[in-house]
C-alpha cells in the first residue's frame, strides 16, 4: 500500500474547516426535525390555551403550576430515556414512586426530619432499581417481565405500609419548599430540582463514556460485549438510574402534596414512555434525548391542563394522548427514512 | 433415469444484487426420481440458485420449465403449488407448536372451513412419519423438544403433505451425527423409489458418492459442469471444477522471517463440547496464520472462544504468558486480544453511530475524565487509526451504515489499532466485501502485522488463506487434520482435507 502513513500533526488544522462544520450541521438537522418540530406543537398548544382562556392559561399562577407537574413526572422520564435509550423498559417506576414516597412518609420517618424523607425516599427507589437491575442483568430476566413484577409488589407493599390512608407530613421543612415564599424569581424549587435533573441527565447521556455505553448497549449490545464494555454492568446501573430518579421524584412528589400515598404515581410509567418516545427516543434503543423527553413531557402537561381548565372530561384527554403519540411516531418515521 | 421429459429444467438462470453477480446464466435440469447433486464452493451461488427454486427470489433472466411447461415462480407459495418443497440450512419450524400442527401449518384439515380437525391431522401425520420410516416421532410433541434430525424428518414430512415432486434440501447433513446421517440417505432413498427428486446440496464429497445420482458443479455464479455422474466422476476432477477461478487476487508478500519474537498467544488443549476438540496453538508476532474449514468445521467457535465470548470445556488460552480468565471477553480485550467478527453488523458495529463512536467504544476510558469524555481527543485519534487504514470517506463523523464493507471492515481494525491491541482475530475478514477492496484489505493485514501484530484469521475461501497466512491449520468437523507453512499447500489439497480428511485419490 502507498497510502501514507498516520498523517503529521499539523496536518489536521488543514483540514478542520471541512470537518468542523459537520459536526454543528447535524445539531441544526436533528434540531430541525425533532426539537423543532416538538417546539411547534408546544407553541401551538400555548397557542390554544392562550386563546381559549386568556384569563387563566396564562396566569402565572397557572403556569407556574403547569411547570411544578410536569417536574414530577418529568424527573422519572430522565430516567426512563436512559433505560429506553439502552433498550429496556422500566414498567415499574411510578410504583416505586408510591412505595419511596409512603415509605419516606411513615411517623417513624418523619422523625428524622428533613433528611430522613429525602434520604428514605432515595434509597428506597436506588433499592427497587437493584433489584430491577439484578434481574434484568444477572439473571438474564427480560425487563418487561422484571419490572411488571416490580410494579406489581412495589405498589402492594405500598398499600400495606398505609393501609390505604393518606400519610400526611408534619415536617416543616418539606412543607416550606411547596410554598410560594420559596419560590426564587417565580420559580418553584421542584422546578429547579427538575431542570437540576434534566441538565445532569443530559449531560451524562451525551458527553460521558456511561452515556455512550448505554447508547451502545442500546443499538447493538452484542457488538458491545464484544467490544469489550461490561454490558450487564452497565444495565444494572441503568436500572438504578431510573430507581434514583423514581426517589427524587417521590420526594417532589411528597412536597408537593404535603403526603405520601399508596396511589401516586399511578400510571406514570405510561406517561413517561409515551414522553421519551415522542421526545423521539427509539423503543428499540440505541437513540435517546433528553431535550426531547422533556419537550414530551411538557406536551403532556400543557395538555392536561388546557384541557382540565376548558372543564374537559379526563377520557377525552386520554384519546388526545393517544392521537399525539401515534401521530409523533409517524412523523419520527417518515424523517427517519428521508434522512 | 427414465427416458421421460426433464421434471425440472432452469435454463440461463441470472440474478444480480447491488455489486454481485451472483447467478450468471445457469443450467440445471432435475430428472424424475433422481437425486441431483449441487456443489459449489462458499460464494459459488447455491443458495442463490435454491431460492430461485423456491420461489424466494425472482430471476433477472432466464426461463424455469416444470414437467414440460414453462413457469414463473412467483413465490414460495407459488412453488409449492406445484410441487417444489424447500428445506433450508434453518429449519422454518414453529418450535411452540407440535409436529401434526407445524406439518399442516397453513393447510389444516378443517370442518366447516375453519374448525382444525385435529385428530386427523395427527393421523395423516403419523401416516407420514412411517412412510418416512420414523414412527418413533409423536405427532402431539412440541417441535422445540425434538432433535435437530428429527426436526429435518418433521420439514420433510411437511414437504410430503403437499403433493411435492422435488424436494430441495440445503445441506441437510450439516447438524447431524452419522447414524442419523444414515437415516436420512434411507430416507432419501425411499422418497426417490416413489418419484419424488431431490436437489441435494453438500459440501461432503462423500455423501454425494453415496446418494447421488448425478452432479452439478457451480463455481462464481456458473454452471461449470452439468449432470456429471456423481458416482464414477473422480474426486480430482471435481475438485478442480470446483477451484479452476478466474478472479485471481493480489496478495502481499510475505517477509522472510529470520526468527520470529517469542509466540504472544498460546492456547493449550482449547476445546468446546460438541463444536471442536482440543486445540494447540501458538501465535508469534509478526505473523499470520490462518484456520481453513468449511461452515460447521468449528471455525468461528474456536476464535470466539480464544476471545472469551464463547466458555470452553477444557483447555486455557494465554496472553504473553499470562492466563486469560476463561470466558471472559473482557479479559481477553485487557490482554490485547481484538475480534474481527464474521457478522459485522450483528456483532461489532454500532449502526445508527459514525464512524469515530464504532472506533472508539473500547477505547473510551482512554479519552475520559472520571467518565467526562474529551470528545475532541476522541475524534483525533479516531481519525489517526481510520488514516492509517486509509478508511474512506476521510471523515470522522460519517455514519458507518454509509460506508462499504470494505471501509466498515476498516472501522472494525481501526477500533483495535487504536485500544493497541497485539493479538488480531479476523472471522472472514472479507465477508461482504467487494472484490476490488479486498487485495486492499489483505495489504492492510499484512502490514499490522509487520508492524508486530499477531493474526491469526478464519476463511471459507482457501486461496485467501493460502494467500495471505504463513501457517494453516486445516479443520474438519472440529478437528486439525493437517497443519503446514502455506506456500507447501495448494487449493486441491486444501479441499481434499476439508471435504474428505484424506488426501486427493
Amino acid at each position: 500500500m502507498t497510502q501514507p502513513v498516520s498523517p503529521p500533526r499539523d496536518d489536521t488544522p488543514k483540514l478542520s474547516p471541512q470537518v468542523e462544520p459537520s459536526p454543528w450541521r447535524a445539531v441544526v438537522a436533528r434540531a430541525d426535525v425533532r426539537t423543532l418540530s416538538l417546539l411547534g406543537v408546544l407553541a401551538a398548544l400555548i397557542l390554544i390555551g392562550g386563546i381559549t382562556k386568556p384569563d387563566e392559561f396564562l396566569d402565572t399562577r397557572n403556569l407556574q403550576l403547569v411547570l411544578t407537574q410536569a417536574s414530577v413526572i418529568g424527573v422519572v422520564t430522565v430516567g426512563m430515556t436512559f433505560v429506553i435509550t439502552s433498550g429496556g423498559i422500566d414498567l415499574s417506576v411510578g410504583a416505586i414512586v408510591a412505595l419511596a414516597s409512603v415509605w419516606a412518609t411513615t411517623v417513624a420517618t418523619q422523625e428524622y426530619g428533613f433528611a430522613g424523607i429525602f434520604f428514605t425516599a432515595v434509597v428506597v427507589g436506588v433499592g427497587c432499581g437493584l433489584v430491577n437491575g439484578l434481574l434484568i442483568a444477572y439473571g438474564a430476566m427480560v425487563p418487561f417481565i422484571a419490572t411488571l413484577a416490580m410494579l406489581a409488589s412495589a405498589r402492594g407493599l405500598a398499600l400495606q405500609i398505609t393501609d390505604g390512608n393518606t400519610q400526611v407530613v408534619s415536617v416543616e421543612g418539606v412543607l416550606d419548599l411547596g410554598e410560594r415564599d420559596s419560590y426564587v424569581l417565580g420559580i418553584p424549587p421542584l422546578v429547579m430540582m427538575f431542570a437540576v435533573v434534566t441538565v445532569i441527565g443530559w449531560l451524562v447521556l451525551n458527553r460521558t463514556t456511561f452515556g455512550r455505553r448505554t447508547v451502545a448497549v442500546g443499538g447493538n449490545a452484542e457488538a458491545t460485549r464484544l467490544a469489550g464494555i461490561d454490558v450487564r454492568r452497565q444495565r444494572l446501573y441503568l436500572y438504578l438510574l431510573s430507581g434514583l430518579c423514581c426517589g427524587i421524584a417521590a420526594f417532589m412528589l411528597i412536597i408537593l402534596s404535603g403526603s405520601g400515598q399508596n396511589t401516586n404515581g399511578n400510571l406514570y410509567e405510561l406517561d413517561a414512555i409515551a414522553a421519551a418516545i415522542i421526545g423521539g427516543t427509539l423503543l428499540s434503543g440505541g437513540r435517546g434525548t433528553i431535550t426531547g423527553s422533556v419537550l414530551g413531557v411538557l406536551i403532556f402537561t400543557t395538555i392536561t391542563n388546557i384541557f382540565a381548565l376548558n372543564n374537559l372530561q379526563s377520557d377525552v384527554q386520554q384519546i388526545a394522548k393517544g392521537a399525539i403519540i401515534v401521530a409523533a411516531v409517524l412523523v419520527q418515521r417518515r424523517t427517519a427514512n428521508t434522512t | 433415469m427414465a427416458p421421460e421429459p426433464p421434471l425440472l429444467t432452469m435454463s440461463g438462470i441470472t440474478k444480480s444484487f447491488p455489486g454481485v453477480r451472483a447467478l450468471d446464466g445457469v443450467d440445471l435440469d432435475v430428472q424424475t426420481g433422481e437425486v441431483h447433486c449441487l456443489l459449489g464452493q462458499n460464494g459459488a451461488g447455491k443458495s442463490t440458485l435454491i431460492k430461485v427454486l423456491a420461489g424466494a427470489h425472482q430471476p433477472d433472466d432466464g426461463t424455469i420449465g416444470w414437467r414440460g411447461e414453462q413457469v414463473t415462480l412467483r413465490s414460495p407459495i407459488a412453488a409449492m403449488r406445484l410441487g417444489i418443497a424447500t428445506i433450508y440450512q434453518e429449519l422454518d419450524l414453529v418450535e411452540g407448536l407440535s409436529v401434526a400442527e407445524n406439518v399442516y401449518l397453513g393447510h389444516e384439515p378443517t370442518s366447516a372451513g375453519f374448525v382444525v380437525r385435529g385428530k386427523d391431522a395427527r393421523a395423516s401425520t403419523a401416516a407420514l412419519l412411517k412412510r418416512l420410516g420414523h414412527s418413533e416421532i409423536d405427532p402431539s410433541r412440541l417441535v422445540g423438544e425434538l432433535s435437530a434430525a428429527h426436526r429435518q424428518i418433521v420439514s420433510m414430512a411437511r414437504a410430503l403433505s403437499h403433493d411435492v415432486r422435488l424436494i430441495v434440501m440445503d445441506e441437510p447433513s450439516a447438524a447431524l451425527d452419522p447414524d442419523e446421517v444414515d437415516n436420512l440417505f434411507r430416507t432419501v432413498g425411499d422418497l426417490t423409489a416413489e418419484g419424488v427428486a431431490v436437489v441435494y446440496i453438500s459440501h461432503r464429497l462423500e455423501e454425494i458418492r453415496r446418494i447421488g445420482d448425478r452432479v452439478t458443479v457451480l463455481k462464481d455464479g456458473r454452471a461449470v459442469a452439468n449432470g456429471l455422474p456423481a458416482k464414477s466422476t473422480p474426486t480430482r476432477e471435481v475438485v478442480a471444477l470446483m477451484t479452476g477461478r478466474n478472479v485471481e487476487y493480489v496478495f502481499p508478500e510475505r517477509p522472510t522471517h529470520q526468527s520470529l519474537p517469542d509466540p504472544v498467544l498460546e492456547v493449550r488443549g482449547l476445546a468446546r463440547d460438541g463444536e471442536f476438540e482440543p486445540l494447540d496453538l501458538t501465535l508469534r508476532p509478526g505473523e499470520i496464520v490462518g484456520l481453513a474449514g468449511l461452515v460447521g468445521s468449528g471455525r468461528s467457535e474456536i476464535l470466539e472462544t480464544i476471545y472469551g465470548a464463547r466458555k470452553p470445556s477444557a483447555g486455557q488460552v494465554h496472553v504473553g504468558g499470562k492466563q486469560l480468565r476463561p470466558g471472559s471477553v473482557r479479559a481477553a480485550v485487557n490482554a490485547g486480544l481484538g475480534l474481527a467478527p464474521e457478522e459485522r453488523k450483528a456483532q461489532a458495529l454500532l449502526m445508527l453511530e459514525s464512524v469515530t463512536r464504532n472506533v472508539s467504544v473500547s477505547s473510551m476510558s482512554r479519552f475520559s475524565y472520571g467518565g467526562w469524555l474529551d470528545r475532541t481527543a476522541e475524534r483525533d485519534a479516531a481519525r489517526k487509526a481510520t488514516r492509517e487504514l486509509s478508511l474512506r470517506p476521510d471523515n470522522p463523523a460519517a455514519l458507518i451504515r454509509t460506508l462499504s464493507g470494505g471501509n466498515q471492515q476498516k472501522a472494525v481494525l481501526a477500533r483495535w489499532l487504536l485500544r493497541g491491541c497485539r493479538v488480531l482475530l479476523l472471522d472472514e475478514p472479507t465477508r461482504g466485501v467487494d472484490v476490488g477492496a479486498r487485495a486492499e484489505l489483505y495489504a492492510v493485514i499484512r502490514r499490522l502485522a509487520d508492524e508486530g501484530l499477531a493474526v491469526l484469521m478464519v476463511s471459507s475461501e482457501v486461496p485467501e488463506v493460502l494467500g495471505l497466512a504463513d501457517r494453516v491449520l486445516v479443520l474438519r468437523e472440529g478437528r486439525v487434520v493437517h497443519t503446514a507453512p502455506a506456500q507447501e499447500l495448494d487449493e486441491h489439497r486444501v479441499l481434499d482435507l476439508v471435504m474428505e480428511g484424506s488426501p486427493a485419490s
